[in-house]
């Protein structure tokens, strides 16, 4: 579904991203690991084409995405941390984003039920608490049925309870058959939810395995547990 | 209408600075028409207001709301809209709410108390004056990240296009006075939006001093038919392309 | 007693000269001018009908009447000089006069008028003509309420509406004039008067005067003609309520004055002209009265002029008020009214308590470096008038005027 061939980035001097290759296809829950500043946000940023990248291509559904928009409609983003024009109230910003959408059918609302944001919709995005605006981007992302989630840090700043909530929609959700892109810290989180496990480093992909092959070649039990022995591995070497 | 642009333009409106400048305008043209009682003289404070404030206004709100709405482009950019749209939405949103503010706030008192050749130049020049600043404010900020920074190209923009070029036209000026460069110097000048839009004023407000002997070439150049067709070309070539430099920057700009 | 007399002397003389009635006409006893004043005697009247006549030179030399009737045409074919007056106190009027002579050597005119004295010609219609009506070496003649209008679009092809040479004690009133290169040209003409004439759309000025002294002309309109008013080389010229309108251009000034001296200017208005008055060797004016409105430079004062005063003018709405080209000042101003003064009156004596300095710093660059026009009302400049207002380098402190006042006469 996603295609991603020898993709490079520079920031200034910074080799963001180092010919990265990477194929994500329809029913997959890819963790996207890494140290700090490995390339994860760069990487989701250059497939929503927020990050114009140097050289290499995207492909999404087959298409190329250079300076395209419309595959976008396919894709639920919800950001690391989420920014959003201060004078809008929570309400508007769902409507105005559905007007631009042009979403005419029933959106997904069971985040919205789930985070109980209903009460809170004509408060305004600059006096809601950093959780409150995770829990927005969230539900902003599931809104409109999109066959790609694109998760960056979806579990930091939530409260145990409404993480708890969303992880439980990731998995619904991967049950439909959506491809869904995490990026985490929290190696134990991503434990029950992912298929498959994706490491970078300094800009490059470190390797792409599913994480029974990832267990099975470590013997460890727990995702953790099998990341941290790999990396023991590497330095290793 | 374009969706994005009406939640620019009611963002703006919320935002009350506009509905202030409004305000101010409106305040200050009415207060000079009815205090002197000749309109001269108030048309020369609205020339100043012209060509000072409302450049002014225009380049700097736009740059601050630029950099303010950087979440918003943001959060436009992950749907499916494309970047061009966007910028377009901004620009079009900001320059109609600006010249909205101008044209109640300054355009209707001298409509009513100027005569009507020098209140339509002034209204027009008034409004293409606005778009080119908003214009330039889109190039300055689409440099760099920083907003103070981008506040400070803003305010050093105007400040050269207000003051230091006018100088530096002077300066030269004296420097080669004993050389022809009548028409170097119309060439110049027309480099400069606001100098443009202060000649075109000047040619319907100081008509007979313009129709001396400098004044004549002047004249010829910028009163003629074909020159006013040119002034208006090149500043519809500063509304467009401060615009489309600072498009083709955002287009390939990494957020 | 003495009228009875004069009337019986007016009997006495008609019955002696026994002065007829000629009529000239299709149906008439003469079918032309040229036959009739031929035949008839001096002090008869010539009574011309309606129709066209081409008889190419028509010449006046015995004391007629000649009188149209429902403006008969005289046309010179474009060749001829089309009626020459060479007897005093000969009449002209009510004719339609064209197409004289162009461009020749010898002035080809509508009327011209050759040493004599008491000629009148009045309720003429001269039109495409070279010259207008043309006085030379004459007397107490009086031209009165003709139109005038000719088609000239370069100067050297085409004469003047009514031109005086070397003349006394005419009276020019009531004419219209346009279209010629000057409407009214005056030179060597002396204790004339020059009254409620309209002379507009001239090439070059719309009234000029040179060598002519003691002379006045009042209440008469000049508008948009190619420079204005011209007066040169004279004294003694008295200009009264007379309006200066929309001469714009290069060189075109309302009133330009040159080498004049010991001349009254009042109640004159000047607006919307490039220069109001433009000034140059002309010594001990008195301008007053006079308004200044709209103008580009209300008065341009050379520093070739000394001992005039400007005193009890309006100066409402001028670009510049005054400009000169010297630092050296010569002239007085005095209670004038200038709308571009900012003091206040706490005495309430109707004047200014500070003087204004009517010449501007900008009006000073623009007189060294024409081009600096284009930069007027930039922000830069006028950032340059302040500071010169406050500390001034560049413009002389004695151009001042001490008493200005708060509020514009009622002109």
């Amino acid at each position: 579904m996603i295609v991603v061939e020898n993709l490079c980035k520079q920031f200034g001097k910074l080799q963001v991203l180092d010919h990265v290759n990477l194929t994500c296809s329809k029913g997959e829950c890819i963790a996207l690991i890494g140290p700090n500043a490995c390339g994860k946000t760069t990487l989701i940023k250059s497939i929503l084409g927020m990050v114009i990248p140097d050289s290499g291509s995207i492909r999404f559904n087959g298409e190329f995405i250079n300076r395209q928009y419309l595959y976008r409609n396919s894709i639920g983003y919800m950001p690391q941390i989420g920014r959003y024009p201060d004078n809008m109230s929570i309400g508007q910003i769902m409507e105005m984003i559905r007007e631009i959408r042009n979403y005419q059918s029933n959106t997904d609302e069971e985040l919205l039920e789930a985070f109980k944001l209903k009460d809170l919709f004509q408060k305004r995005m600059r006096t809601l608490s950093g959780g409150t605006t995770q829990k927005v981007s969230a539900t902003l992302a599931f809104l409109f049925h999109p066959q790609v989630l694109i998760l960056d840090e979806p579990t930091a700043g939530l409260d145990p309870l409404a993480s708890e909530i969303l992880k439980e929609k990731i998995v619904k959700e991967k049950k439909n058959g959506r491809l869904i892109l995490i990026t985490s810290h929290l190696l134990s989180e991503l434990d029950d939810l992912v298929t498959q496990i994706v490491f970078m480093q300094e800009g490059r992909v470190h390797f792409h395995k599913t994480v029974e092959a990832l267990k099975l070649d470590t013997g460890e039990e727990k995702l953790s547990k099998a990341i941290s022995s790999i990396l023991k591995q590497s330095q290793h070497e | 209408m374009n969706r994005i642009i009406k939640f620019v333009i009611l963002d703006i409106l919320k935002n009350k600075v506009v509905v202030v400048y409004t305000f101010i305008l409106a305040a200050l043209s009415w207060s000079v028409f009815a205090l002197e009682d000749n309109s001269t003289k108030g048309l020369l404070t609205l020339l100043n207001v012209v060509l000072l404030i409302v450049p002014l206004v225009s380049v700097i709100f736009s740059t601050i709301y630029l950099y303010n709405s950087s979440e918003f482009i943001e959060l436009l950019l992950s749907q499916p809209v494309k970047r061009s749209k966007i910028w377009f939405s901004l620009f079009i949103g900001l320059s109609l709410s600006l010249l909205f503010a101008f044209f109640v706030g300054a355009g209707i008192p001298i409509l009513i108390y100027a005569p009507p050749d020098v209140s339509l130049m002034m209204l027009v020049m008034g409004i293409i004056i606005s778009t080119v600043f908003v214009s330039i404010a889109f190039l300055g900020s689409v440099f760099t990240r920083d907003k103070a920074k981008g506040i400070g190209i803003a305010i050093l923009l105007w400040l050269f296009f207000a003051l230091l070029f006018d100088g530096l036209l002077l300066f030269l000026l004296f420097q080669f006075s004993d050389y022809p460069i009548e028409k170097v110097v119309v060439f110049i000048s027309a480099c400069n939006p606001i100098d443009l839009a202060r000649i075109m004023i000047l040619l319907h407000l100081d008509v007979s001093a313009m129709m001396g002997y400098t004044g004549a070439v002047f004249k010829d150049y910028f009163g003629s038919r074909s020159g006013s067709v040119v002034v208006l070309l090149i500043l519809t070539v500063w509304v467009f392309l401060p615009y489309a430099i600072s498009l083709s920057k955002f287009k390939k700009k990494d957020l | 007693m003495i009228r009875i007399f004069y009337i019986f002397l007016l009997f006495f003389s008609a019955f002696l000269s026994q002065a007829n009635n000629v009529h000239v006409g299709k149906s008439q006893v003469f079918s032309t001018i040229k036959e009739a004043i031929a035949k008839s005697n001096a002090g008869d009247t010539i009574w011309v009908h309606e129709g066209i006549y081409r008889e190419g030179n028509l010449v006046v030399d015995k004391r007629l009447i000649l009188i149209g009737k429902n403006y008969p045409i005289l046309d010179g074919n474009k060749k001829h000089e089309v009626l020459s007056v060479k007897a005093d106190f000969t009449c002209v009027k009510g004719f339609k006069i064209q197409h004289s002579g162009y461009a020749s050597l010898d002035d080809p005119c509508g009327i011209k008028v050759y040493e004599s004295r008491g000629v009148e010609i009045t309720d003429n219609i001269l039109d495409d003509n070279f010259f207008g009506i043309y006085i030379q070496y004459g007397k107490q003649c009086v031209v009165k309420n003709n139109r005038i209008r000719a088609y000239g679009v370069e100067e050297q092809q085409i004469g003047n509406g009514i031109h005086c040479w070397k003349s006394d004690s005419l009276l020019i009133i009531g004419n219209r004039i346009e279209g010629h290169r000057d409407g009214i040209y005056f030179e060597f003409v002396t204790n004339s008067v020059i009254w409620r004439n309209r002379s507009f759309n001239n090439i070059r000025y719309g009234l000029h005067f040179m060598f002519s002294n003691n002379d006045a002309y009042i209440t008469n309109y000049f508008k948009h003609n190619g420079a204005g008013v011209a007066v040169m080389f004279t004294k003694n010229v008295k200009m009264f309520n007379n309006s200066f309108e929309e001469n714009w251009g290069d060189a075109a000034y309302g009133l330009m004055l040159k080498e004049i001296s010991d001349s009254y200017i009042t109640g004159n208005h000047f607006l919307k002209n490039t220069t109001g008055i433009y000034m140059e060797g002309t010594n001990r004016i008195l301008a007053e009265h006079n308004t200044f409105q709209a103008n580009g430079w209300g008065m341009k004062i050379q520093a070739s002029c000394m001992d005039n005063e400007i005193r009890s003018n309006n100066f409402i709405g001028n670009t510049f008020d005054v400009s000169t080209n010297g630092s050296t000042v010569l002239n007085t101003f005095n209670g004038n009214y200038w709308d571009k003064y900012n003091g206040y009156d706490l005495d309430r004596n109707k004047t200014g308590d500070v003087p204004y300095h009517p010449l501007s710093v900008f009006s000073v660059i623009v007189e060294q470096t024409p081009p600096a026009m284009l930069l007027f009302r930039s922000f830069m400049v006028d950032l340059l008038d302040k500071s010169e207002k406050i500390a001034p380098s560049l413009t002389p402190d004695h151009f001042v005027d001490n008493q200005p006042l708060l509020h514009s006469l009622p002109l």
